[in-house]
């Protein structure tokens, strides 16, 4: 199982290098590099603080970006060809197959994490550098796992994509979406106050708290520890497995 | 069950088993995270002008409007709710003219100046937004005169600061040169002086205003007549 699973994985990550993956990359680093570099320029002080913010938040989310985009076209490609019911028609359990499809992506995000941590780690402590890009990695696994479920779902490219949008931005912004539900503003003896407080409560319960992964303070103030990592570790692997179970449920389910 | 879905018997045990686990694990570790506190989150400085311009995506007018909104609501933080006077105002000064920058010719952020931050109940920051509302009305005063007003009206009756509503109502009078400006705008100074008891150079500003011929409303010219002539009837008292 595991030589199988390893020969799809290593298509998968072949399709990025023949899909020019590696170009769009190189894209969005001298992308973020430049728009680091001209903040940096034009800030009075904290020029290096600056750089670091604009190069980290641009990074994360090109990473998010094109991780998504990629497997969204991939596997919608692949099943516009007929290619996963090729290769589901061999002697092979769907669980292999979708388990190497992942396995080929986190590659992706692997190689996207070190690329992009190399130029960031030129402007901060490496420890620093190494922590923020552990964190980068956790939080594309979230996003590799959770973009291959909706892409089996959806098929659509541009549905999956909404999908990946929507569950990003809600889970980064879902802390401040719960402290809004109960804020200054709010009636908390209204009935319907309570009510939509308990549905945002019931949302974020169902949700990585994204909120927490990566912050671009470990960089521009030093302040990141291995005990932080450990806990996003922990709810990357907690959140990864549940959504490959939610993917494999759907996909023995699914007559192609 | 729908043509292109297999019974659930279909699924093997181990996922079937694995998916509500991994479930409760889900909500077992959100339950034990800390509950999300609320913190004020200090105002920072704005970024410099040409990160903004980057930022506007060449759409600065659109831009300028989104950063109104937000230093608006700055105030309300999630789950925290922050007086205005708590906000450090060197910073909303200049998050104010950075966004005059990009829109020069939005009212926003003088209206903010001067109506809302400017009416906050501590003497020196309503100072601060005052002398704000001032410079920029010095950069285009056809367009933001109506601001420079409130400011006198906030120096003459919220701060008592009578010479201070003076400089504001000189400055209307001295830099409003369009016709269309209503005339009371540049007739203030003549008004506050009054209030002052600078009654003779008040006559001395009214008698020239209507020697001017600037003054065309007969009703307008009749009411500032029968001014002057109190004003003289008091003699210069």
């Amino acid at each position: 199982m595991w030589r199988q699973t390893k020969t799809i994985a290593g298509f998968t990550a072949l399709e990025a290098r023949r899909g020019r993956l590696l170009r769009l990359m190189a894209a969005t680093l001298l992308a973020a590099f430049l728009l680091s570099e001209i903040a940096a320029a034009a800030s009075v002080t904290e020029s290096n603080a600056i750089r670091l913010a604009f190069l980290a938040s641009t990074l994360r989310v090109a990473a998010v970006f094109v991780v998504a985009a990629f497997i969204a076209g991939s596997i919608a490609r692949e099943q516009a060809d007929k290619g996963s019911e090729m290769v589901l028609s061999l002697p092979l359990p769907r669980h292999v197959y979708y388990l190497g499809k992942l396995a080929g992506f986190a590659v992706i995000a692997v190689v996207i994490v070190v690329l992009y941590a190399l130029l960031v780690a030129l402007h901060s402590p490496f420890t620093q550098a190494l922590l923020w890009a552990a964190s980068l990695l956790c939080e594309l696994l979230i996003i590799v796992a959770f973009t291959l479920l909706c892409s089996f779902t959806f098929a659509q490219v541009p549905v999956v994509l909404s999908a990946v949008a929507a569950f990003y931005l809600l889970s980064r912004t879902m802390e401040a979406i719960r402290l809004m539900s109960r804020g200054p503003l709010v009636d908390a003896t209204e009935p319907s106050s309570r009510l939509i407080a308990a549905i945002v409560d019931g949302i974020a319960y169902a949700l990585p708290d994204l909120g927490r992964f990566t912050p671009t303070d470990w960089l521009v103030y030093q302040s990141g520890g291995i005990g932080e990592l450990v806990g996003i570790a922990a709810q990357t692997t907690i959140y990864v497995t549940l959504l490959v179970a939610a993917g494999l449920f759907d996909l023995y389910r699914r007559n192609f | 069950m729908g043509a292109r879905e297999r019974s659930i018997a279909a699924v093997p045990l181990s996922v079937a088993a694995v998916l509500p686990l991994a479930l409760a694990a889900q909500l077992y570790w959100h339950h034990r995270l800390p509950a999300p506190s609320a913190s004020a989150t200090e105002l920072a400085a704005p970024p410099p002008r040409p990160v903004l311009e980057v930022a506007a995506a060449g759409d600065r007018t659109s831009f300028a409007k989104v950063l109104m909104l937000r230093l608006q609501a700055f105030d309300n933080q999630p789950g925290i709710s922050i007086p205005f006077r708590a906000l450090d105002y060197s910073r909303v000064i200049a998050w104010l003219g950075a966004i005059l920058r990009l829109d020069e010719r939005a009212a926003y952020p003088l209206l903010a100046a001067a109506r809302l931050y400017g009416e906050v109940p501590e003497p020196a920051k309503q100072r601060m937004m005052l002398e704000f509302v001032h410079e920029e009305f010095l950069k285009d005063p056809n367009r933001r005169w109506p601001w420079m007003a409130h400011a006198v009206f906030v120096a003459r009756h919220r701060l008592h600061d009578m010479p201070l509503a003076l400089r504001y109502a000189d400055a209307l009078a001295t830099h409003v040169t369009d016709t269309r400006v209503p005339s009371w705008v540049t007739q203030m100074n003549i008004f506050v002086r009054v209030d002052m008891g600078e009654t003779e150079a008040a006559k001395v500003l009214l008698g020239g205003l209507l020697e001017s011929g600037r003054v065309t409303d007969p009703a307008e010219r009749r009411f500032l007549m029968r001014r002057l002539e109190e004003l003289e009837r008091s003699g210069g008292k």
